[in-house]
């Protein structure tokens, strides 16, 4: 039975919808309100306040943290300051990826990590024989995200020892609201401005009323999983177990993804010293990847065709949906789209994906599956450039 | 000597920049001429109160069109349209009737009144479903050569919509009511509570000088509906920063085309040459040459202003005389200290995130329309409401609003005296019918902008304050709209063509009039087909 998170007195009064997710163990409101429609909107338009707490979250500290950190994340943190984060996937030896996540420097021999999925004994495995602490701080940790264009006007006035202008996309800083003290850091999962805050599970539900009194007339607006995955869609965020498998739950080895092939060859540094997956992913940026992330566009105008063959409009799930479905060119399966989902804001369709890579190049046009009636279709579909959605307030 | 445009686009509405954007987009040179400070024409925001942004006004949107928001990349520009929850319909005994996201909760709210209302709620829906998208066919399917057409074929288009539609026999009567019947007989037949009666059939009235229980009133429900059709579009919504946030949003496509826009340019003749378009001239005396003109102004002004009429068949000059403009709405626009405090729910909630109507009955709206057929504006009007701050909070300062009031009725022509000493009497009636249902307001009432038909007609230039560019009477209907023979993009001035909303397929913030003569101007006077 999954557990309430240190926001659920809260969040549990307020959810009209009693529809509930379970988040790593943790119960997390799909939707608030009866349509997650306003929840949406409020990333994109206010000020939305998602309960992330059931993130996996560990420390690594010790005089060796730097060197695990460095074996464990394929990016180089020898160049991470303390105050910065840095996104990053993680691989097996193999060079196939484990799982994504956040990797703050709180200080110069202390790390802490969000994690999709339970990771302590990979971790503590990694740094046998150094001279270093891993520890699971999951449950010590309450986390909110504030995401939307209002989230520095909501923070600015009540946060202390923090110039949140000064505070870059991806920096964190320690200050404190009433007295709360906390982490705040300029990161999140929906493409927008926004920032995460982490305090003590003791401070959550004072903090969270904070927040929302503060907020109340910039829009705040609590938001479940639902509007959060539309957003993330849109942001071109993959997720883990939803667009690729951890290696460490695949079957077969097709399952499996090495960072290239899910878009994340950007984070992967091999100039650098040795690191878990170095060796076999320097082979395969010789060799090549086999499959690409790729964006995908519906072709609105053949998706009303496909439909008016029964002389019906589009009817496309107002959800987010993490069924895949083929993608083809001609008449051949070259990939699978794994999460799609109309984009209220771009009224467009729109999907990320997985394909051959020696298939698909940027324009190329190639059609997905749809349902339709029961019976399996295609609409023309063309691959485009992630992210859909990519705002310079992101960064600003 | 001055350089020669492509395209010349008289008036910087939503449709004339639609229209401005599509051509640039083509690769043609084009030029946006606008009369006032500000671009959007009807669909303006403008911070008429230090601090707070009024949707001076058009304020809600229903029809954009999606072709457009993907074809000109308007989400990359600025645009969001934003939910609109719910109606709110609060009543004089302190109740109400609420319809909002969750079917349920609607289907009870409907029944506390009338336990079958509630149940024919639905069937309702789905037949004005059917009934949008036979319209929409029949409008699709309207010959570009009118001349074949008389009224007297409407028949026989209805029976070819309905050999085509399959519609079946008792949808077709359906139909035929709606084209013919007025909203509240017509609403009557499903339901039988007032507050929904009303509430249902003043969308019959928006913007026209109809009862709800005047014939043809039916019609117009029908506009309501839409966007339904669309699927998951939804129907109803608010634009970002106001409707002005469509009009820039537009704009910047345009611009990032190559457009260029001028504002304070009003036109004041469209020059021609053998009976040709070749330009036009500004108020200042300035001009400018183009290949193409294009007009979005109303037809009163399109033909009968900015062209020499006797350029014009003598037919159309007549029918043009005739076409009916007759405005009947005023618009009331509040800055509020706080939030307004509804006696029927008191606090905040999700009913003041959405439409809130001042329509508790169908007598209610037709002893206001009563008032205005002989000359007088509703002294207890109808009105639609709507406080764009509650769901983007950027319109005014933190913990005040703003608060948009459609009102009806108030005549263009008034039996005493003129809207100049009108005014003021006419926004007392409007506050003091509000403030039956919201005790606060003036408590919190910070400033008031009153518009009245005739300040509608001199800001927008809309003849007669008439939102829709013209009644939109069956009489002036579909093929009809605004004269036979102009129904379409093309005027018998080569080179001269209007955009307007008196054009196919009509009024609202929809955009497609300017779509779709940019698309006929690419195709009859370049050569071109646009890529979409
Ligand atoms: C009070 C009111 C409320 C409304 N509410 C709604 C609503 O809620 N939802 C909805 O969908 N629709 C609504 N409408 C209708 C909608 O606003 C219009 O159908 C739409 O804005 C028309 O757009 P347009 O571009 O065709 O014309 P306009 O917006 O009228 O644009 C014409 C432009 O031309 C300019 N112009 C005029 N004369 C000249 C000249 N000589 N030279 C140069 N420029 C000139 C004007 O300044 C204006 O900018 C409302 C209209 C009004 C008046």
């Amino acid at each position: 039975m999954p557990i309430p998170t240190p926001f659920h007195a809260r969040t549990g009064a307020i959810c009209e919808s009693h529809e509930w997710r379970n988040w790593s163990g943790y119960l997390a409101a799909s939707l608030y309100e009866p349509t997650h429609e306003r929840e949406y909107y409020a990333i994109r338009n206010a000020a939305a306040l998602i309960d992330v707490s059931p993130l996996y979250k560990y420390e690594i500290s010790g005089p060796e943290a730097e060197r695990l950190v460095n074996r464990i994340f394929t990016r180089d943190f020898s160049r991470c300051a303390v105050g910065q984060v840095r996104y990053t996937p993680w691989c097996d030896d193999d060079g196939k990826v484990i799982d994504d996540g956040t990797v703050a420097r709180l200080e110069q021999n202390k790390f802490r990590v969000t994690a999709a999925e339970a990771n302590l004994a990979w971790f503590q495995d990694c740094g046998y024989g150094m001279a270093v602490h891993v520890q699971d701080v999951t449950a010590e940790l309450a986390a909110l995200a504030l995401q939307g264009p209002n989230a520095r006007l909501i923070l600015e006035p009540i946060l202390q020892e923090v110039e949140l202008k000064e505070l870059k996309y991806y920096c964190f800083a320690e200050g404190s609201i009433r007295g709360i003290p906390l982490t705040i850091s300029r990161t999140g999962y929906t493409g927008d401005l926004g920032y995460e805050l982490w305090v003590s599970p003791r401070h959550a539900l004072d903090l969270w009323d904070l927040l929302i009194e503060r907020g109340v007339d910039f829009g705040i607006t609590p938001a479940g999983i639902l509007a959060l995955d539309i957003a993330r869609i849109e942001a071109g965020m993959i997720m883990n177990q939803v667009d690729y498998i951890s290696s460490r739950k695949a079957l077969i080895e097709e399952q499996k993804s090495s960072p290239f092939e899910i878009g994340l060859g950007w984070a992967v540094d091999l100039e650098k010293e040795d690191f878990v997956g170095r060796r076999a992913l320097i082979e395969e940026r010789r060799r090549g990847s086999a499959w690409r992330l790729v964006g995908l566009e519906v072709d609105w105008n053949d998706l009303e065709a496909v439909f008016r063959r029964w002389d019906l409009t589009p009817q496309v799930a107002g959800r987010a949906s993490r069924s895949a479905v083929p993608i083809y060119r001609g008449n051949r399966q070259i990939g699978q789209m794994t999460s799609h989902t109309f984009s209220p804001w771009l009224k467009r369709y729109i999907g990320i994906g997985m394909a051959r890579s020696r298939e698909v190049r940027e324009g190329d046009a190639v059609s997905v599956e749809v349902t339709v009636e029961y019976q399996r279709l295609r609409a023309n579909a063309k691959i485009v450039r992630l992210p859909f959605i990519n705002l310079p307030r992101k960064r600003a | 000597m001055p350089v020669k445009y492509d395209v010349i686009v008289i008036g910087g509405g939503h449709n004339g920049l639609t229209a401005a954007a599509y051509l640039a987009r083509a690769g043609l040179k084009t030029l946006v001429l606008e009369r006032r400070h500000v671009l959007g024409g009807a669909s303006v925001t403008e911070e008429i109160f230090p601090g707070f942004k009024f949707s001076v006004f058009s304020y809600v949107v229903s029809l954009l069109r999606p072709e457009i928001i993907r074809d000109l990349n308007l989400p990359l520009h600025g645009l969001t349209i934003l939910p609109l929850e719910s109606t709110l319909t609060p009543l004089p005994n302190g109740d109400y009737l609420y319809r909002g996201a969750d079917h349920y909760e609607s289907y009870r709210n409907i029944a506390r009144f009338s336990p079958r209302d509630a149940d024919a709620y639905e069937d309702y829906g789905r037949m004005m479903y059917f009934m949008a998208k036979a319209v929409k066919y029949i409008l699709g399917i309207i010959p570009p050569d009118p001349a074949s057409l008389h009224p007297a074929d409407l028949n026989g288009l209805l029976n070819l919509a309905r050999r085509f539609l399959g519609l079946e026999r008792e949808q077709f009567y359906t139909l035929m009511r709606l084209m013919t019947m007025s909203s509240a007989d017509f609403l009557q037949r499903w339901f039988e509570s007032e507050p929904l009666l009303g509430t249902l059939s003043a969308s019959g009235v928006i913007g026209t000088f109809l009862g709800p229980r005047s014939p043809g009133s039916a019609y117009v429900l029908l506009h309501h509906y839409m966007g339904e059709i669309d699927g998951v579009f939804r129907s109803w919504g608010f634009a970002k920063g106001g409707t002005g946030g469509i009009a820039s949003a537009i704009a910047s496509a345009a611009r990032s085309f190559g457009a260029e826009i001028r504002l304070n340019s009003s036109v004041s003749r469209v020059l021609t040459r053998n009976g040709s378009a070749t330009g036009v001239v500004l108020e200042s005396g300035e001009e400018f040459s183009a290949k193409v003109v294009v007009s979005s102004l109303d037809p009163q002004q399109t033909f009968m202003k900015l062209i020499d009429p006797t350029l014009l068949p003598e037919e159309i000059v007549e029918a043009l005389r005739l076409y009916v403009y007759r405005g009947s709405s005023g618009k009331v626009n509040l800055a509020l200290d706080a939030a307004p405090k509804f006696a029927c729910w008191p606090g905040q909630g999700p009913h003041l995130r959405g439409a809130i109507s001042i329509s508790p009955g169908v007598d209610y709206i037709e002893h206001a329309y009563d008032e205005a057929k002989y000359g007088r504006f509703s002294s207890r009007p109808y009105i639609d409401i709507v406080i764009p701050s509650m769901i983007d909070p950027d319109m005014a300062p933190p913990g005040k609003h703003v608060m948009s009031c459609f009102v009806q009725y108030a005549p263009y022509e008034l039996a005493d005296g003129d809207w100049d000493q009108q005014r003021e009497a006419f926004g007392d009636a409007v506050i003091n019918t509000l403030s039956e249902y919201i005790p606060n307001l003036k408590d919190i009432l910070l400033y008031r902008q009153v518009l009245t038909p005739l300040d509608i007609e001199r800001i927008t230039g809309l003849t007669q304050g008439n939102i829709f560019q013209g009644e939109l009477s069956l009489s002036q209907l579909f093929f009809l709209r605004p004269a036979p023979g102009l129904a379409k993009y093309r005027t018998p001035v080569r080179g001269y063509y209007q955009c307007g909303s008196a054009a196919y397929p009509g009024g609202g913030l929809s955009g497609a009039t300017g779509r779709l003569a940019a698309l006929q101007i690419l195709r009859n006077e370049f050569g071109r087909r646009d890529k979409t």
